[in-house]
Parts: structure tokens; C-alpha cells; sequence
């Protein structure tokens, strides 16, 4: 959000690098006074916890990636020796492994927030387009850091997602099967497409790091939207990001932390699949082949519809169908909590993300596969139908006249506002303002 | 409105209840085979290994299981580490140079056998699968470094496994060669009961009974499997007071930094 600069460079180097390079003025007016809507809630935390999972999932990886040998033979065994040899192997690997679970995990709230709120719509539509870029990064970093592993359901996991790839041989005859081998760097998964998996699982982490600073960047024009999806109107209706937001995602950051480290230490193996401790068998498929938990929705989704390219087809579009949702939704009302028929709609797509959750991991079969198809067609419908038609015939509840209403009373009880930025501190306060 | 969202709320409720009912019925047609839990030392969050046991299992390991099954990611070194059955040096140099692994080539270019070394890694009884699939009736006696971790259930499933054979139930048909087993999937499995008792002779006291040692080696693979288990309890147990503690500073401190607010307000209502 555009507000003047308060900086003072008080030493001489301070304005010397001011006049160069201003990062401290960048740091100050950004992240330090930063005029933030005082109402955010906890779900508002999830963007600071999310930039420390990316930090503690590239430091742990860079560690892991001094031990790990990215070989068809030597991969399985490297991570063993990383487990049982290497100082403290043990806990930079589970906290990669559950790191990954934790990111997601993080990455749906923050998403299902902004969907809630409204966070999307204008004028934040190119601030919600890089979060889904990010989202679509992520997912490939993760299918490529589990395939490293190189157990049975990594190399399956491989076989089956590159696979899906060949379903454009019904297009053109003969270029699914390019594309795939193009993919493979052979004819079948294998060493050299581990190579490759790895090569680009060290690269796209770098890739999330600069989308992230221009999702950021992208946050701080309009600034933050809040629970009431309204506009900021006064200085009243903000606080200084530090502290008082700092302090806030500290303590979320910390109780996630609390979350992280109970897994890590007391269930590390809680969210993975046995048959991943079985060393990678071209020869003998899994019986069942399932992906990590945070993938099941969009499975269930590719094996809800029978035809292979139609299904490939579902899987990119129930994620690249977030990048239309400020353009879908046609309400003016940003905050579903003043939407009374949306609000309903809203919970019942949350329901069917976890349903899909539970089908995909069932085999696609008899009951399994009729509720897959009918919670798939609601996952498109919520977007395709309700978005659009919801916001046309709802008429949305009254929306309190500020950010600050609800907490303080109406607007005419209270005195104006004053036009000085809000002091960080009761005791930084200047007496004119007591007066 | 109350009315309306009444009815949605039973309609939400419907929506899921039919599900669970359909995969109830589906899920008692899978005949899923029963794996019972065992109480064991190493629970979390503050359980560690019993050395005796480990000790215990490893023998049954060495006797029994060796004959067909390698552990190719251990060394005999793993043995005598803290957090394991802990032998001691000597008795660790002692079991290894017990076996004797291929090494070479020597200065003339032959390839020799020695005693082992501590360093070494347990010698596996096959000199690769195919030998080992002629052995064994063509089926592959799994390595077993990471079994505990490699199938469902873990140790209470390998211990339910060693102690799962039985007469098969009428009308169950056991293919040539195969067992029944009512802990393994399908209940038809190609390793024939490797344990009875009194086929180990234990030397402190406890029983020579198939229910021990099968306790007693599931849990040793168990360590196999997860040799840092005892490191990460105790440090876990460590950064979660840490963290608690931290937490509840970090939710005074918001507290204490967003009273401000409240204060900053009543300056602004006055």
C-alpha cells in the first residue's frame, strides 16, 4: 500500500547506502511500518509460516543434496546412509519429508483464505495469479523430490504421472509417445530420468523464491484484504506491521513449528506409504499405487473420468482453473462472511476437497468411483456454475461502514479520525495527540 | 433463514452419510487380515529399546532368519552402537570375524576370503537374487534392513506374520508349496514357519517360546529399520518443552503488543 516513507537514515553509511541502494528504506517502509488492516485474523498467518517452510525446505534440501546420489542404484541406499550415517541425517531428512506435508498443508488454508475472503478479486487479481503459480510450482517440486527417493511408489508414482503424457497420442497419432521418451530420456523410466528429476528439483525452489517475491511484491500495492473484504478508509482501520503483525505470525509460526516437530520427532513415517521403503522394482508393480495425501484431490479427479486424455485434461484443469477465479466470481461483495447462499456453496467445495481426498486413495471402483465422479463434477461446478450465478441473484448482507466499526462502535459516536500514522507505541505517543 | 439453514445443514449431513454407509458394506468385503497391536518398548514419545530384546532378536535374526534373508544396509558395527542392542566391542569383533566375507582383488589379482571386520556389512546368504529365488522355490526372501518400515502395521505385523500360521480353514485352498498364514495378505505365503520352539537357545532365562522370539526379533528389526529412534525421542522430547514454553511467551507477547491498540483507540474515542 502507497504510504510515505518515514525512513531516517541516522548513521553515515545508512545515507550513503540510501543514496545507492536504498534496501533499508526498502525494509522499513515495507516490512516494518507497513500499514496493515488491524481485524486480520489467523488465517491471515499462513503467508509468513508458508516463506519459512520455503526457507527451512531449501536449507534442509541443500544439505540433504551434499548426501544424496541421484543413481538408479545408488539413490535408495544414499538415503539410507543419510538416515543411519550421516550426523543428524535422520532429522534434515524427515524434516524434508514431513517439510513437504507441512508446506501443503499450509499452502490449502492459505489458498481456501483467500478464496473465502475474496482475496482474489480486484484489485488483487495479479497477486492471486502468482499465488496459483506458486501453487502449480510446488507441485511439481514435490512429485519430483518424491520420486528422489527412488522406493516402489516413487518409481510408479513417476511411471504413472509421465505416463499421463502419452494420452496425446490420441491427438496425434505417435506424439504422446515422443513427448513421454523426450521426458524419460529413454525409453523407460530410469536412471537417467532420476537425473534429470533432480536437476530440476534443486531448480524450481529458486524458481518458487522469485515468484514469491513478486507475489509479495504484488501484495504490497493494494496491501492486505481483510475479513470484511472492505477497503481501508482511515488511519484508524491500520497498525504498523511490526509488531504488530510480526508479533502475531511469530506466535502462529511458532505453534506450526510446535505441529512440524511433533510429526518429525514422534510419527516421521505417519504421512508416507510403506512400499516407498522398498528399493524402486521396474519389474513388479504395487498393487495399489498411491501419491502423497497432499495429491489425492486431483487424483481422485484424473480417475473419475473414464477417458484417458479427458481425464489428464480434468487433473491440469481443476488447478489451472484457480488462474479464472477473479474473473468467475461475479459478486461485488468481496467476504463470503456477508454472503449468505455462497457461504453454503463454499463449505460444501471444502466437503468435496476432502471427500476427493478420501476417494483418491481407495481404489476406483464400484461406490468409490460414483461419488469420485459426483463430488469431481461439484469441484468444476462450485467454479464453473456457482461462482458466476451465486453473485448475480444473492444479495449480500450490510456491510459494517469500516474495518474499525465493529470493533469500536459506528463512526459518528467517535471523534474524527486523526491524520498522523498510527504510532507503533503508546509510548512513542506525542502529547498533542493525549490532548 | 434459521429454517434454511436447517435443511442445508441436513442435506450436508446426508451427503455424507450415504458415502460412509456405501463404503462401510465395501470395506467388510475386503476381508483385511488382522493385525493385532503389541505392546512394545519403543512407543512414542518416550519409548526406547530394550538392549536385552534387541540382543535376544538378533540371535534369533543370526540362527534363523540369515539363512535366507540379508541385511544388506547394516554393518556389524550397528551392533555394538548406542541406541542398539549395544554388544560390546570385543563381543562386536567377535560376530564379525565369525563370518567370512569375499574381499580382493590381493596383490596377485585374486579375490579371497576373510574374517570379517566390524566395518563390514552383514554378509548376505545369496549370492544374488536368482540364487537366492533357486533356493527358495522360486520366491525372494525380501532383504529385511528397512522391513519394519516397508509393510503396513510394522513391527506389530511382523510379529503377527512370525506368529500367524495355522492350520488353513476349510474349504481354503494353499497352493503347492505355499502356507497359510493369517497375518499375510492373500494368507498364502511361500516362507515356511521359520520359528518353533525351542529352535534358539536363549541364555538369559527368557522362555524359548515361538511368541518370544518372534516379539523378540520384530523388535530388533524394528532397530534395524529406525537405528536413530532413541536419539530422536530424546531430542524430541527436548524441542518440544523448548517450543511449548516459546509458545506460550510468543501468544504473552502478542497479547502484550496488541494491548497497545486498545490504548491507541481510547486516546483516538477521547
Amino acid at each position: 500500500m502507497a504510504h510515505p516513507s518515514t525512513y531516517q537514515p541516522d548513521t553515515g553509511i545508512e545515507r550513503w547506502l540510501d543514496a545507492r541502494l536504498p534496501i533499508p528504506r526498502l525494509m522499513h517502509d515495507q516490512f516494518m511500518t507497513f500499514p496493515t488492516p488491524r481485524n486480520l485474523n489467523y488465517w491471515w498467518t499462513f503467508g509468513g509460516i508458508l516463506s519459512f517452510m520455503l526457507v527451512a525446505q531449501i536449507a534442509t534440501g541443500v544439505v540433504l543434496a551434499m548426501h544424496y546420489a541421484p543413481t538408479e542404484t545408488g539413490a535408495f541406499d544414499s538415503i539410507e546412509k543419510i538416515m543411519r550415517d550421516v550426523n543428524w541425517g535422520w532429522l534434515l531428512r524427515y524434516s524434508h519429508a514431513i517439510g513437504a506435508s507441512m508446506f501443503f498443508l499450509a499452502v490449502y488454508i492459505h489458498t481456501l483464505r483467500g478464496l473465502y475472503y475474496g482475496s482474489y478479486k480486484a484489485p488483487r487479481e495479479v497477486l492471486w495469479i502468482l499465488g496459483v503459480l506458486i501453487l502449480l510450482l510446488m507441485i511439481a517440486t514435490a512429485f519430483m523430490g518424491y520420486s528422489l527417493v527412488w522406493g516402489q511408489m516413487s518409481f510408479w508414482a513417476v511411471t504413472v504421472i509421465t505416463n499421463l503424457f502419452s494420452s496425446l497420442d490420441s491427438v496425434v497419432p505417435g506424439m504422446g509417445t515422443r513427448l513421454v521418451e523426450w521426458i524419460w530420456g529413454g525409453f523407460a523410466v530410469g536412471g537417467h530420468t532420476l537425473n534429470r528429476l533432480y536437476s530440476l528439483h534443486y531448480l524450481f525452489p529458486f524458481l518458487i523464491s522469485g515468484v514469491v517475491v513478486l507475489h509479495i511484491w504484488a501484495l504490497h500495492i493494494p496491501g492486505n484484504n481483510n475479513p470484511t473484504g472492505i477497503d481501508v478508509k482511515t488511519a484508524k482501520d491500520v497498525v504498523p506491521f511490526h509488531p504488530y503483525y510480526t508479533i502475531k505470525d511469530g506466535f502462529a509460526l511458532a505453534a506450526f513449528i510446535l505441529l512440524f516437530a511433533a510429526l518429525v520427532f514422534y510419527a516421521p513415517n505417519l504421512l508416507s506409504h510403506p512400499d516407498n521403503y522398498i528399493p524402486a522394482n521396474p519389474l513388479q508393480t504395487p498393487p495399489h499405487i498411491v501419491p502423497e495425501w497432499y495429491f489425492l484431490p486431483f487424483y481422485a479427479i484424473l480417475r473419475a473420468i473414464p477417458n484417458k486424455l479427458f481425464g489428464v485434461a480434468g487433473l491440469m484443469a481443476s488447478i489451472s482453473i484457480l488462474f479464472l477465479v477473479p474473473w468467475l466470481d461475479t459478486s461485488k461483495v468481496r467476504s463470503t462472511r456477508y454472503r449468505p447462499i455462497y457461504k453454503w456453496f463454499f463449505w460444501a467445495f471444502v466437503v468435496t476437497c476432502f471427500a476427493l481426498g478420501y476417494l483418491g486413495s481407495q481404489q476406483p471402483e464400484g461406490w468409490y468411483l460414483v461419488f469420485g465422479r459426483i463430488f469431481t463434477l461439484y469441484y468444476f461446478a462450485f467454479f464453473l456454475v456457482v461462482m458466476p450465478a451465486v453473485g448475480l441473484i444473492e444479495r449480500p448482507r450490510g456491510l459494517p461502514g469500516s474495518i474499525t466499526e465493529p470493533v469500536l462502535g459506528p463512526e459518528k459516536v467517535r471523534v474524527p479520525p486523526a491524520p498522523a500514522p498510527a504510532p507503533a507505541a503508546p509510548r512513542k505517543r506525542k502529547p498533542e495527540e493525549v490532548a | 433463514m434459521k429454517t434454511t439453514s436447517l435443511a442445508l445443514t441436513g442435506a450436508l449431513a446426508v451427503c455424507l452419510a450415504l458415502p460412509l454407509a456405501a463404503f462401510a458394506e465395501e470395506a467388510n468385503n475386503n476381508h483385511a487380515p488382522e493385525v493385532a497391536g503389541q505392546d512394545w518398548s519403543f512407543t512414542p514419545p518416550f519409548g526406547s529399546y530394550d538392549n536385552a530384546q534387541l540382543q535376544r532378536g538378533f540371535q534369533v535374526y543370526k540362527e534363523v532368519c540369515a539363512n535366507c534373508h540379508s541385511m544388506r544396509l547394516l554393518s556389524y558395527r550397528n551392533l555394538g552402537q548406542p541406541g542398539g542392542p549395544e554388544f560390546s566391542p570385543k563381543a562386536v569383533g567377535i560376530l564379525a570375524s565369525q563370518v567370512q566375507v569375499p574381499d580382493g582383488p590381493n596383490e596377485k589379482g585374486e579375490m579371497f576370503q576373510r574374517p570379517a571386520r566390524p566395518s563390514d556389512r552383514f554378509r548376505s546368504p545369496f549370492a544374488n537374487d536368482q540364487l537366492a529365488r533357486v533356493a527358495n522355490n522360486g520366491a525372494l526372501p525380501p532383504d529385511l534392513s528397512v522391513i519394519a518400515k516397508a509393510r503396513p502395521g510394522g513391527p506389530d505385523y511382523l510379529y503377527a506374520l512370525l506368529t500367524g500360521y495355522h492350520a488353513a480353514p476349510s474349504g481354503f485352498e494353499v497352493a503347492q508349496g505355499m502356507h497359510y498364514n493369517q497375518a499375510f495378505p492373500g494368507h498364502q505365503i511361500a516362507m515356511p514357519p521359520p520359528l518353533s520352539d525351542g529352535v534358539v537357545a536363549y541364555t538369559d532365562g527368557t522362555k524359548p517360546t515361538v511368541d518370544n522370539y518372534a516379539r523378540d526379533v520384530s523388535a530388533y528389526l524394528m532397530w534395524a529399520a529406525e537405528p536413530k529412534l532413541e536419539e530422536r525421542h530424546m531430542l524430541g522430547a527436548r524441542v518440544m518443552i523448548f517450543l511449548l514454553v516459546f509458545v506460550v511467551i510468543m501468544y504473552l507477547a502478542k497479547r502484550a503488543v496488541w494491548a497497545r491498540l486498545k490504548h491507541r483507540d481510547a486516546t483516538h474515542a477521547a
